[in-house]
């Protein structure tokens, strides 16, 4: 089990390397000169030139990479252009903002969905089923920015209970906190929450015709508990790996999301320095988005190993 | 004893009630890159700051008139060179920091200093040197006679800020307004709170909350569902009939000083021809520019002048639509067929769909566009810089900037010794009367010389909560002045 999870850590490590290496090599090398992208083709040379060397452009892209690693390490990231503040505090500030949100997104996208998805295959072929079907074909269809704009439109403007966009701040209480965040989350899980009961429901159904099940039934089990305590378990690894999936789609989606509700988080970070060419931010937010979707495959790994006992002990099985 | 004091928190708390809604949040559609209007070009930051948390000697008021402000006075020598201010006393900065004569000489000195980071270096440009002569006195000595020198002194760009913390203005700025900065909470809002020590009238609110919102229809849903009491200069033009429909709103549209232009490359043939400028005039409908592209906000001109002006003169009738007189004269150049010409247009709506509608309107006297979008970038180096293009759209922002016609190499290539000399001249006269004659003529003679297709002006297109009163209907200065705004019932 160790050796399995050292093995696990050292790809760990090696993808993150290779991510970095390739935001590197994209951000930095490729757009040609940063300095010109930063201040525009209408700078003074005088102004490229110092910003290139605070930069440090001059030196060679080895050791640019290798210093900018250690500087991470060391948790300096560099500078805004724009904003005049460390990213670190930058990306800190908004930090409190997406990952919170990212998190209910994901819980709520679940505690849809699994449910949904195991009460289709349950009422298999029956008027539910179809019902259930149906509104998940809808969710897979519709744009999550049109289906936020048409929360706001009933849940903040024409009934008032919660805010059309913005967050307070946790500072101004838990409940005003959680209640900005309430519509952007539904925005984000629910179109993905109808992926995830389509794939739920022909996970269960595949694990309900396995032969275990029939044997659980046979035992005397009802339907309902066969159902929830011995193919569930089974069914969820798919689910899994599709939630892990989706975790980058919902990285994407509050780029979208975070605009519509004008909240300050990393999404709209990243859009505004994108539109105000602020590369070294930029830089980072790729970096750090792309470490985070690298993080949250390898505890999809990991979760297989707590879901799937045979995968403990080292056995090589067809997923 | 008891009940006296529970009376006594009841009527307190009471009394706190409508105190305590005396708070305004206004949206604005850009966030400020930061808070110090000397060292930025972004309008933003004016909006945020200007007449709130920063003042000048004088300060630009809602009729774009210079008034005085941290200059309670002041006297100006014969020769037009010397001006004495008088300062105001018993002024202090929000770090509780005294205002004196020291501050008004380090932030002039700053501004035009070789390391100046001051976007508008030029309106200090005729400063010779400023000396302190008392501890409120300033004697400023200029290199030249300046006619709008005192207005130029109201712009955000000359605010007065103190040595003590000019380093972290940016970020935290302190300076003498009737509001004090209390909190940026970056891609969200700014909070300023009412300064109970500010040296003149007290303002009515005592909150007030900028929240950036950018996306229009976000904008429009904060609107209705009342996070935001309203919004100074709503990006959205078409959501203003919404905002029409509900009571408890108003809308009130004004101008502002962003003069769009079809800007026409004066130096390049077949454009060095006046007829041909002419023509262009006479074949651009400007309202239905203005219906198109801009949802009907907007005011057509005639000239590169704010219709808000008191020294403004309407000479949009000077070259009436007329696509017959627009041909004859371009056939009377050399053009009988028309011609191929390019149109750059950068990203504003403005230019991108009124661009459309300025070539649809071209190509029926036979001048035919091929409409080139450019990123800002690009236009800068391509068409600001570079001079090499043929028609552009795009809007000119600064208050009073009639005089970029005077200089020879400004990107457009007009040169005209008769609206030089006027110019000259208006730059020396202070004589409000006599500088009012002087921008009438300069109007004219750019109308005359066709010198670009003057589409329309900028609107200002203000929505706020029916209940407020105090915002400006016009934005002569790029700012969200909050020193008159208060709650009526």
């Amino acid at each position: 089990m160790t050796l399995l999870l050292a093995r696990r850590m050292l790809g760990l490590a090696v993808t993150l390397a290779a991510a970095s290496v390739i935001v590197f090599i994209v951000m930095e090398v490729l757009p040609g000169d940063p300095a010109v992208v930063i201040l525009g083709v209408g700078a003074e040379p005088e102004s490229l030139a110092a910003l290139r060397g605070e930069l440090g452009l001059d030196r060679p892209p080895v050791e640019r990479y290798l210093a900018w690693i250690a500087g991470l390490a060391r948790g300096d990231f560099g500078h805004s252009h724009t904003y005049a503040v460390p990213v670190l505090e930058l990306i800190s500030e908004r930090m409190a903002v997406t990952f919170p949100l990212a998190l209910i997104a994901m819980a709520l996208t679940a505690a849809i969905a699994i449910p949904m998805g195991v009460l289709a295959a349950r009422l298999r072929g029956g008027a539910g089923d179809v019902a259930i079907s149906l509104i998940a074909q809808l969710g897979v269809a519709v744009p999550n920015f049109w289906f936020a704009m048409l929360l706001v439109i009933v849940f903040a403007v024409s009934l008032g209970w919660l805010p059309a966009g913005g967050f307070p701040g946790w500072d101004a209480g838990i409940g005003p906190a959680l209640g900005a965040f309430v519509l952007p989350a539904l925005a984000l899980a629910l179109p993905q929450a109808a992926i995830l009961t389509r794939v739920t429901r022909s996970s269960m159904l595949d694990t309900v015709a396995e032969d275990y099940v029939r044997t659980a039934r046979a035992k005397g089990l009802t339907r309902n508990a066969a159902l929830w305590r011995h193919a569930l378990e089974n069914a969820l690894i798919p689910v899994v790996t599709i939630m892990g999936l989706q975790f980058s789609f919902l990285i994407s989606g509050t780029i979208v999301i975070e605009n519509v509700f004008h909240l300050p988080g990393l999404g709209r970070l990243l859009f505004q320095a994108i539109a105000q060419r602020d590369l070294i931010v930029v830089k980072e937010l790729v970096l750090l988005l792309a470490i985070s979707v690298v993080v949250v495959n390898f505890l999809v790994d990991l979760a297989y190993l707590a879901l799937d006992p045979r995968l403990r002990r080292g056995h090589h099985v067809m997923a | 004893m008891k009940p006296f004091i529970a009376a006594a928190f009841t009527l307190c708390s009471l009394a706190a009630g409508p105190a305590a809604a005396a708070g305004l949040t206004l949206g604005m559609a850009l966030e400020p890159p930061h808070l110090d209007p000397t060292a930025g070009a972004a309008a933003a930051i004016d909006e945020v700051v200007y007449g709130n948390v920063f003042e000048g000697l004088t300060r630009i008021d809602s009729d774009g008139a210079a008034r005085p402000a941290l200059a309670a006075s002041w006297t100006v020598s014969d020769d037009g060179l010397t001006y004495r201010f008088r300062l105001r006393a018993g002024v202090s900065f929000h770090d509780a920091t005294a205002f004196d004569a020291e501050d008004v000489v380090f932030s002039l000195d700053r501004a035009r200093a070789e390391t100046s980071t001051n976007a508008q270096k030029a309106l200090f440009e005729p400063i010779e040197h400023v000396r302190p002569s008392g501890p409120l006195t300033v004697e400023v000595t200029l290199k030249r006679p300046t006619g709008d020198f005192l207005y130029s002194l109201g712009w955000g760009d000359a605010v007065i800020v103190a040595r003590e913390s000019s380093a972290t203005n940016k970020s935290h700025p302190v300076g003498t307004g009737p509001f004090r900065f209390a909190r940026w909470v970056r891609a969200d809002r700014v909070e300023l709170v009412r300064n109970d020590d500010y040296w003149g009238r007290p303002v009515a609110l005592e909150r007030a909350i900028f929240k950036f919102i950018s996306d229009p229809a976000a904008a429009t849903a904060a609107v209705l569902a009342g996070d935001v009491d309203g919004f100074a200069n709503f990006p959205a033009p078409e959501a203003l009939d919404q905002f029409r429909r509900e009571p408890r709103l108003e809308v009130v549209v004004g101008t502002t000083e962003g003069e769009t232009i079809l800007a026409i490359n004066n130096a390049r043939a077949p454009f060095d021809d006046v007829r041909v400028r002419r023509a262009i005039s006479h074949a651009i409908d400007r309202q239905e520019i203005v219906d198109g592209a801009m949802f009907g906000q907007g005011t057509p001109i005639g000239s590169h002048f704010a219709p808000h002006h008191p020294a403004y003169v309407d000479l949009t009738g000077m070259y009436p639509h007329d696509l017959a007189r627009a041909r004859a004269l371009l056939a009377e150049a050399g053009y009988p067929e028309g011609f191929a010409a390019t149109l750059k247009l950068p990203p504003p709506t403005y230019a991108r769909r009124g661009g459309e509608i300025v070539a649809a309107e071209l190509a029926r006297i036979g001048i035919r566009l091929e409409i080139v979008p450019v990123e800002w970038a690009q236009w800068l180096e391509q068409v600001f810089n570079g001079k090499d293009f043929d028609l552009t759209i795009v809007s000119h922002t600064e208050p009073l900037d009639i005089g970029i016609y005077a200089r020879d190499d400004y990107y457009f290539g007009y040169r005209s010794a008769a609206f030089d000399a006027n110019y000259q001249e208006l730059a020396r006269t202070r004589d409000e009367a006599a500088r009012t004659r002087l921008l009438r003529v300069a109007q004219k003679l750019l109308a005359v010389d066709a010198v670009n297709g003057f589409l329309f002006q900028l609107a200002k297109s203000g929505v706020w909560n029916a209940k407020i009163e105090g915002l400006w209907e016009n934005s002569p200065v790029q700012a969200n002045d909050l020193t008159g705004v208060r709650w009526v019932d």
